[in-house]
């Protein structure tokens, strides 16, 4: 592992990128003991290591609001240690750990498991909670509790409570803790087992496909709910066209709705799905060029607030079998920096601050996480990439347990130098 | 001639000059079926695997009698009685049986996508006898053969698929097929039986059994399974009987003579009423006696690529 302690050391020549301050400017950092000392042109008495930063951006450390650490119950496929080693390779300071875990974490010892097992990390592990017992749905989950031991926010991700009056209670309870609800959209009775999007190529390729209004039906009766209740509500992997104008019009309305979309969304459709591969099966699925195009105009307009990688790891056994066997998802978590400057920043539709801010400080901001500040006297939580250079993601470099990516050999955009956060500094090699 | 394609995998891609190379085959491969003796030496030393995950038996005997036909070596698979039944996944059960030097590999799968992806973990040629809701080029290529036997040609020929298009495998093929050839597909069953977004592939869509008739030369009447209505997709046996069965007035008072073909297995009495199949202008047992042929035709075409035949 490429860890240092951050003793004295100082980031030369680096382009500071700071989407809290709104500023942009080339300069020196100095970092003691895991805080910024100074910000600046760096004289030559200098006595501690420099690092040259020559062509690298460095901006507050970015979160992943959306992954699966696989722990507890499939350490064979993913840990919180290899989960974070996958996280610091991708540019990330902090990671939020979904639910559904076997046993799923829906009560206070799953919680402080995981914050037990993230203390030496570099990356900060803020675990969500599940909004049911057993994310069945039935019954609220001790969501009191839960905040307590170190939950951030509540979602039985994977799945969504058909029951109304469940997410009804459910947002109003949480809301006494500021804590959002993150919902899975999705009717699953409507998803029929579907196994890729419904349209033409799941006709094609004889497939059950998994309409649009799955999403949005369940979009639209949450939207209800933060109508009636005030409370808080996160649209996870938005991945359609009617999803989007959904909130956006809620947005218009006022109402506390935000949405996140993940990036593989911005780079396949279901057109892609010609070849059966099991990699490019995920939940929602990739949709049509038309639902791109709304998700990317979502995103220009201000609709969507976060990019999120839904990291979703997967034994190579589990995946390497006929497509419709396959388990939904992919890994993320190293190729989601890459993804997101190719898709919207390469493309024009966000600058890289704007593009920054959705994966640094509104996720904290909606989290109420403190949003690291790269100012004098704080502590450094930092991403150092270059958004420039060219980079191919090779399977040996992939520090996740798993493997399952479609990303894998494909030229991305940018490339991760590393990370600093508690104290530490991280370098990819 | 040979054909371009080393794996039957589907129609979609396949030309229409491949596919009237392999009906053209069929129909010498017919002739050979009218012999005393009706067995030719040509796939000697090739040997074929029959890999049937699901249970068949037209097609599975066909494609058995085709290369029995051509004196290939075959060796039978079937889930039930291999260790597939004791969780041995199908990478690895293709892997060893590869490694025991197979040519050929004829498949059946519940899943779509199982032949291309046999493709990818074995040198053998992939012939797809069905894979889920996805294709069944072979039917498809025996409709069309049976079709161009009684037409004369393809091309302008109007043809309607009747009943559960959302399930049919059949009905994939078939309108790949028949739209390369320059034929024309009608669709026709309740809604809920006919897929989504199914125009765009060139298809016009009846609702009504009256109107497909009016319009057809041939119909291809599709199975109906009575699980289908179990999931409510439909209302009941009966009702769908009522709506699509056509006992009789619709064939028989049309002006024209309407061709009647079918997959088979028929439920007599729910799509096809017995004296509708049975009648003169049913070519069913025409399409059973011609799988045979056109199997024999992609075995053959597909053991030999290059053309190089001895």
């Amino acid at each position: 592992m490429n860890l240092q302690a951050l003793k004295h050391i100082c980031l030369k020549n680096a382009e500071l990128v700071d989407p809290v301050a709104h500023t942009r400017q080339s300069a020196d950092i100095i970092i003691k003991n895991g805080i910024i000392q100074e910000i600046g042109k760096i004289d030559s008495s200098f006595s501690g290591e420099s690092v040259d930063c020559s062509g690298q951006v460095i901006s507050p450390g970015l979160v992943d609001m959306h992954v699966h650490l696989r722990e507890p119950g499939r350490e064979d496929e993913e840990t919180v240690e290899t989960g974070c080693a996958a996280a610091m390779a991708g540019g990330f300071t902090a990671v939020l750990p979904m639910p559904n875990t076997d046993p799923p974490c829906d009560n206070q010892q799953v919680v402080r498991f995981l914050k037990q097992k993230a203390e030496k990390e570099l990356v900060d592990v803020y675990p969500v909670g599940a909004i049911t017992k057993g994310r069945k749905g039935i019954e609220m989950a001790e969501i009191a509790d839960l905040y307590q031991a170190g939950a951030v926010a509540f979602s039985d991700d994977g799945s969504t409570s058909s029951n109304s009056l469940v997410m009804r209670y459910a947002l109003e309870y949480a809301s006494m803790y500021n804590a959002p609800i993150i919902d899975h959209c999705e009717d699953h009775k409507l998803a029929n087992q579907g196994h890729m999007n419904e349209g033409v190529m799941s006709t094609r390729l004889g497939i059950t496909g998994i309409p649009n209004a799955a999403e949005s039906v369940i979009i639209a009766r949450d939207i209800e709910l933060v109508r009636l209740t005030g409370s808080a509500l996160h649209v996870a992997h938005l991945s359609t066209a009617e999803g989007v104008e959904l909130v956006r019009r809620a947005k218009q309305e006022g109402l506390p709705v935000t949405c996140e979309v993940a990036p593989h969304h911005l780079l396949f459709t279901d057109q892609d799905l010609t070849g059966f591969d099991p990699n490019l099966k995920m939940n929602p699925p990739l949709r049509t060029p038309k639902d791109m195009d709304a998700l990317m105009q979502g995103i220009a307009d201000g609709t969507v607030d976060v990019f999120a990688s839904d990291h979703a790891p997967h034994s190579l056994e589990e995946k390497q079998v006929e497509f419709e066997a396959a388990p939904f998802g992919i890994i993320g978590l190293q190729s989601m920096l890459s993804v997101i400057l190719k898709t919207v920043v390469e493309s024009g539709a966000l600058s890289l601050e704007q593009a920054l801010e959705k994966m640094c400080v509104t996720p904290r901001k909606l989290l109420n996480l403190p949003v690291p500040q790269i100012k004098t006297g704080e502590p450094a939580n930092l991403s150092i990439f270059n958004p420039k250079a060219k980079t191919v993601l090779r399977k040996q470099d992939i520090k996740s347990l798993s493997h399952n990516s479609p990303y894998i050999d494909m030229e991305l955009s940018g490339k991760v130098y590393g990370v600093c956060n508690k104290g530490l500094m991280y370098i990819n090699k | 001639m040979p054909v371009s394609i080393s794996h039957l995998l589907g129609l979609e891609d396949v030309s229409a000059q491949d596919i009237g190379t392999i009906l053209d085959t069929a129909e010498t491969f017919k002739e050979v079926l009218e012999r005393p003796i009706p067995k030719v030496p040509t796939l000697r030393g090739t040997t074929v695997l029959n890999l049937f995950y699901e249970p068949s038996t037209r097609t599975r005997i066909s494609f058995e009698l085709a290369e029995k036909r051509l004196t290939a070596d075959t060796i039978n698979f079937s889930k039930a009685t291999s260790s597939v039944s004791k969780g041995e996944v199908l990478r690895d059960t293709i892997r060893n049986i590869e490694a025991m030097k197979i040519d050929m590999i004829v498949v059946r799968h519940s899943a779509a996508g199982v032949p291309l992806f046999l493709t990818q973990c074995s040198d053998a040629a992939v012939i797809n006898a069905g894979d889920g809701k996805h294709e069944h080029p072979t039917q498809a290529l025996l409709d069309m053969l049976s079709l161009r036997q009684k037409f004369g040609s393809l091309k302008g020929l109007k043809v309607a698929i009747v009943g559960d298009i959302l399930h049919s495998r059949v009905a994939g093929s078939n309108i790949h097929g028949l739209l390369t050839m320059g034929a024309e597909v009608m669709l026709c069953g309740p809604k809920t039986l006919i897929p989504p977004h199914i125009h765009d592939l060139g298809v016009s869509v009846s609702y009504q059994i009256d109107q497909a008739l009016e319009w057809a030369d041939a119909v291809n009447v599709l199975r109906i399974q009575l699980e289908r209505q179990k999931s409510g997709l439909f209302p009941s046996i009966r009702e769908y009987h009522a709506q699509i069965r056509r006992d009789a007035p619709p064939y028989r008072t049309t002006e024209k003579e309407i061709t009647i073909m079918h997959p088979g297995p028929i439920n007599r009495g729910v799509e096809l009423d017995s004296d509708v199949a049975d009648s003169d202008a049913s070519i069913i047992l025409y399409q059973v006696t011609n799988g045979v042929a056109v199997r024999m035709a992609v075995l053959y075409l597909l053991a030999n690529p290059e053309g190089k035949v001895e």
